[in-house]
């Protein structure tokens, strides 16, 4: 357990004293989220309908725009080999450094979320939802996106090519995010769309980082 | 079987063989099948005449489906047994089953205009075509990101084998939502709801498409060695030329192997 805890507080620091990674995830998200009523017009009937579906594209859009952090300086300065060396085995390497990414994307957006939302003048009412929503959908992004950040290691383009890669693949996790806030809304329940979010999580958890690690070996040798 | 295959001089003088058989097969088909479909099948009692899309569009799904299960086999195979044919088969696939997808999509919405009364809909199986329309792109793109071929296929096979989890999506999306695209109506228990005068011609249509798959599969397939064999050629030429001016200057046996 030892060496992960190591490598998740590593990351976590260099997150933080490199300072701005956070800040700039969160200011992308914000300005994606304002956009939208400058874009559609400020009617407070229309932004309430879409308001959920807003933050968990923007949300979506902000988790890929932080891929590159993950495994891009480390594959540029050798460190990614050293990892690779190490007697834990590479998935488990993966795993603490999506959950490093996670607690510097997923985490924030999900405690910055009320405001927008307020801003978008949703229902009091769907905040508990749209919250525990990304609390429980945002580990599928950061562990999904992995896949597409060591998939595009040393390719050109690099961050193109990983939005087109990882899209696609995080269309399950928008639908029932923004579902599940959209049937609290409806009165249908969002109990099942987060039962689903929470799948998908939990099938990315130890799936994910095996397509990681084997994308990430390839990229090695 | 399988190393025996893995030759590529092997399988340009197999394929060379086949080829011209399997395109005069995939005429002879495709053009009984479009005659059977446009002229014999009845039109449908709903439907009338636009019913004839279907023999266009539901072939084309079952192909893209189809191929992106050969790319991913040929995926699972390139990385676990490093065959150098199949990381080709799969790479060449892959454009192909994009055609096939886009195929399905634009006749799709041709024949949902005037059945459904729109061109799109959001519905579960559309738009998980259109995902797999995607993955193929994503798989296309990178396969073509990397200056290292070798890299660029080892990375496309990793994709491939990851998009997988779509299939089964596409495949019983109309069957878990109820939504505006019809259920399965040919392959299913207690045998098809589709009448036989329609059944027929949709799979002599459907093996024509195999058919045509197969043969512009090899065609490329082919080109894609004869590449690699030209690429290798035009980086020995230097070599060998230094070594004809210089017989001592350069081990004969270092003649690069291209991957």
């Amino acid at each position: 357990m030892r060496p992960y805890l190591d490598l998740f507080r590593r990351e976590l620091s260099l997150a933080f004293r490199q300072g701005g990674e956070i800040g700039l995830a969160l200011g992308f998200f914000v300005l994606a989220v304002v956009l939208f009523p400058l874009g559609v017009g400020p009617e407070a009937e229309m932004l309430r309908r879409i308001g959920a579906g807003i933050i968990w594209v923007a949300a979506l859009l902000a988790a890929v725009l932080s891929l590159d952090r993950l495994f891009a300086a480390d594959y540029a300065d050798g460190n990614l080999d050293l990892l690779a060396l190490l007697a834990m085995p590479l998935e488990g390497a993966v795993i603490a450094k999506c959950a490093a990414h996670w607690v510097t994307t997923g985490l924030p957006l999900t405690l910055i979320s009320p405001f927008l939302a307020l801003l978008l003048d949703l229902d009091m009412a769907s905040l508990p939802v749209l919250m525990l929503g990304l609390l429980i959908g945002t580990p599928a992004l950061s562990l999904l996106g992995a896949i597409a950040a060591a998939l595009t290691l040393g390719a050109r383009r690099p961050g193109v090519l990983s939005s087109l890669i990882v899209l696609p693949l995080y269309l399950p996790v928008l639908i029932f995010g923004a579902g599940a806030v959209e049937a609290g809304i409806a009165g249908g329940g969002a109990r099942p769309h987060l039962l689903l979010l929470g799948a998908l999580s939990l099938a990315a958890l130890p799936l994910a980082p095996i397509a990681t690690a084997a994308a990430l070996r390839q990229a090695l040798d | 079987m399988l190393s025996r295959l893995a030759n590529p001089a092997r399988f340009m003088r197999m394929s060379g063989a086949v080829l011209p058989a399997l395109g005069l097969a995939t005429v002879l088909v495709l053009a009984i099948g479009l005659y059977l479909a446009l002229f014999v099948a009845p039109p449908d009692y709903q439907q009338g005449e636009s019913v004839r899309i279907m023999f266009v569009h539901v072939p084309a799904a079952w192909l893209a489906l189809l191929v992106y299960l050969i790319v991913a086999v040929a995926s699972a195979v390139a990385l676990v047994w490093r065959h150098p044919l199949a990381e080709i088969a799969a790479q060449a696939a892959a454009p192909l089953g994009a055609a096939f997808t886009l195929v399905c999509l634009v006749t799709g919405s041709l024949w949902g205009r005037p059945m459904w009364g729109t061109w799109w809909a959001w519905d579960a199986r559309m738009t998980s075509v259109l995902v797999l329309f995607f993955l193929y792109l994503g798989y296309i793109a990178l396969v073509n990101a990397f200056d290292d071929m070798g890299r660029g296929a080892r990375a496309g096979s990793v994709l491939a084998l990851v998009g997988v989890v779509n299939l089964p999506i596409i495949k019983f999306s109309v069957d878990w939502w109820n939504t505006l695209h019809q259920s399965e109506s040919v392959v299913r228990l207690g045998g098809p709801t589709i009448d036989p005068s329609m059944l027929w011609p949709l799979l002599v249509m459907a093996l024509g498409y195999l058919l045509l798959f197969k043969t512009l599969l090899l065609v490329r397939m082919r080109t894609a060695l004869n590449e690699r064999k030209a690429r290798a050629l035009r980086l020995a030429a230097p070599q060998r030329r230094a070594a004809a001016v210089l017989p001592d200057s350069m081990p004969t046996d270092a003649t690069p192997v291209p991957r």
